[in-house]
């Protein structure tokens, strides 16, 4: 299973967010991560993978073209964690997964499909969440419910964007650690457009860098992470380390700032 | 070794026990707003029974029975107030209350707004307008219609709101909450030429206008009833059936279309529903606020967001809002009957607001 895109380009209006952008084949089983400064493109790179807007250039999946795709095929094989999750809403984590499923299957619910709202609420250790309303729920456990609701449908490709925002450092680790671990045991293609490098180094297997509308680079963390390449991306010192474990670790600091302790 | 082997198929089992507990416990919670809705049909019946039963004829409840089960039981007198006057007013009552009900339900659906319903957004206002305007002027959109001028004029000119809106609707770049505002702007206009209309009016047509204005059942007549009602069974089971899409909406309209769900199409279908039903109420009884407001607010309380459950409900309480407030208007000062949008207001503020308060505590909002 591979997910592949070329020439991929998205306007909004005059404004080009994506140019000509294409990257390497992402096979299954792997986690990547997209990396990039804020309005790279990212979000816009994870909707046109969706079809959640206009686009021009190939998607494909298994070398098939997904732009042939019904919204709802597309939906099915390729889902996507947007950044905003409404919170103020009376619905419970158990109706909001089962909601997700019933997108895909008739208007009656089986039993068939409130087993698989329970199984999946066992596997992601949820269930003493499932008669909350959402808007009772904490920043990490909203993100576990998110999951739940992606992985319900049984996805080939899976999209997080910034899947660790508004997350303590606990649970930015064990989310990250949950997708890698489903990534492996469900065969999945899995990008988590990510801020923390480190986080990005530690967790995925490849990594893509996206700037000014097109992927400045992609491959393993130890390939692609550059004091040139970061600093450039991000305008930033940086400096990168291995640590004891093999682990790439990047000390980054503002350019001003480390002129100014220099200086 | 077998307590640890015990306790190892324990952790094993666990997990999926688990799963069947909280799918109980899911399956509990269905049933009981079943129940809810049972018990608000029931109260609905019984509000529509005692519509019938109060009048300025002071007849025994047994008589009122009597009468419905046989319209011959007695005496023609008997029959035609059961029959041709309560009756109509009752289930008129009932049926523009769903009506309104539903369409309130859907629009602060699709707008994303729990202050969307045909009255904020103009619609009422523009049904307002086009009475008015074939009362005092005699111009209406659909030529020889005699007596339904006014009501078809109404008519249209709310459908013709309803459809502005949906064209803007499609136009990609007006965001859900200008089409609010864009509604309420609606609602200023033509309650402005609605003033310029009732400035040029006799005083015999400026009754009829305000007297349209506060909404009433007094025209509530079998053909009513029958177009009613047959837009419900048409409209219901259709917005039924894209309850799971309408929830989703609710979700954002990018996490509606993460999952798969057409919303330009929602739109159109369910502006289209809303569009008929309140337009077809607004010609029905007039301008009445507050049902289409306060029925789904409840029901939102009551049930959730899940749509199967909050649009019926809606439009049971739309309904019970409305018969109720047909007994109050009846029961108020006895010899008079108060216009029912007086009453919905009357009623519905204080219950609206206790709601807002109360609910806000709850929340912390």
């Amino acid at each position: 299973m591979s997910l592949s895109v070329t020439n991929l380009s998205v306007n909004y209006g005059a404004h080009n967010v994506l140019e000509q952008l294409q990257f390497k084949s992402l096979t299954a089983g792997t986690v990547t991560g997209l990396l990039g400064p804020n309005a790279a493109g990212k979000s816009t790179l994870f909707k046109a993978i969706a079809g959640l807007v206009d686009s021009s250039g190939e998607i494909s999946l298994n070398a098939e073209n997904i732009g042939s795709y019904s919204k709802k095929i597309r939906a099915k094989k390729i889902a996507y964690l947007p950044q905003s999750f409404h919170s103020s809403l009376a619905l419970s984590v158990f109706e909001s997964i089962l909601l997700s499923l019933k997108q895909q299957s008739g208007w009656r619910v089986s039993s068939t499909d409130l087993n698989k709202v329970g199984d999946i609420l066992s596997l992601l250790n949820i269930s003493s969440l499932a008669d909350k309303d959402i808007f009772e729920l904490s920043g990490g456990q909203k993100q576990l419910v998110a999951m739940a609701r992606i992985l319900i449908v049984e996805p080939q490709v899976i999209l997080l964007d910034e899947p660790t925002s508004a997350l303590d450092l606990h649970h930015q680790l064990a989310i990250l650690s949950l997708v890698k671990k489903l990534t492996v045991e469900r065969n999945l293609i899995t990008v988590a457009a990510l801020h923390d490098v480190n986080l990005a180094a530690k967790y995925c297997d490849q990594l893509m860098i996206l700037n000014h509308g097109t992927i400045q680079a992609q491959g393993k963390p130890s390939e692609v992470l550059s004091q040139s390449l970061l600093g450039e991306t991000y305008q930033v010192w940086t400096n990168l380390e291995c640590t004891s474990k093999g682990q790439l670790y990047v000390e980054a600091e503002l350019i001003e700032d480390r002129l100014a302790t220099a200086g | 070794m077998d307590r640890i082997s015990e306790s190892k198929q324990d952790l094993v089992r666990n997990p999926s026990e688990f799963a069947e507990t909280t799918v109980i416990r899911f399956q509990k919670r269905i049933a009981r707003k079943l129940q809810l809705l049972a018990l608000i049909s029931i109260l609905l019946l019984i509000s529509a029974v005692v519509d019938i039963s109060i009048g300025p004829g002071n007849f025994s409840l047994a008589t009122i029975f009597e009468v419905l089960l046989d319209k011959a039981a007695h005496g023609v007198k008997l029959e035609v107030i059961i029959w041709d006057y309560r009756m109509p007013v009752a289930i008129t009552a009932v049926i523009v209350g769903a009506m309104l009900g539903v369409a309130g339900a859907l629009m602060q659906t699709l707008l994303n707004n729990p202050l969307a319903e045909p009255f904020t957004l103009g619609v009422s206002s523009a049904a307002s307008f086009g009475a008015a305007l074939a009362i005092v002027t005699g111009i209406g959109l659909v030529p020889n219609v005699g007596s339904f001028l006014v009501t078809l004029n109404a008519f249209f000119f709310a459908l013709g709101t309803c459809v502005l809106l949906l064209g803007l609707m499609r136009y990609k770049h007006i965001g859900t909450q200008s089409i609010v505002l864009f509604g309420i702007a609606i609602f200023f206009a033509f309650n402005a030429m609605l003033a310029m209309m009732e400035y040029s009016a006799s005083e015999t047509q400026l009754q009829r206008i305000i007297f349209w204005m506060m909404g009433s059942l007094g025209r509530a007549s079998w053909m009513q009833i029958g177009w009613g009602l047959a837009l419900l069974v048409v409209v219901l089971p259709f917005c039924m059936s894209r309850t799971w899409r309408l929830t989703a909406l609710r979700l954002g309209e990018e996490s509606a279309m993460s999952m798969g769900v057409d919303i330009s199409r929602l739109r159109v279908e369910i502006l289209i529903c809303i569009s008929l039903l309140a337009a077809t109420a607004v010609a029905f009884v007039g301008a009445i606020g507050f049902v289409g407001l306060v029925g789904p607010h409840i029901a939102r309380l009551l049930v959730g967001e899940d749509q199967r459950y909050f649009i019926p409900l809606s439009a049971l309480l739309g309904a019970l809002m409305l018969s109720l407030t047909s007994i109050v208007s009846k029961t108020l000062t006895p010899g008079i009957i108060y216009p029912i949008g007086i009453i919905t207001a009357l009623i519905g503020v204080p219950v609206f607001l206790t709601i807002i308060i109360k609910h806000s505590k709850e929340r912390g909002v």
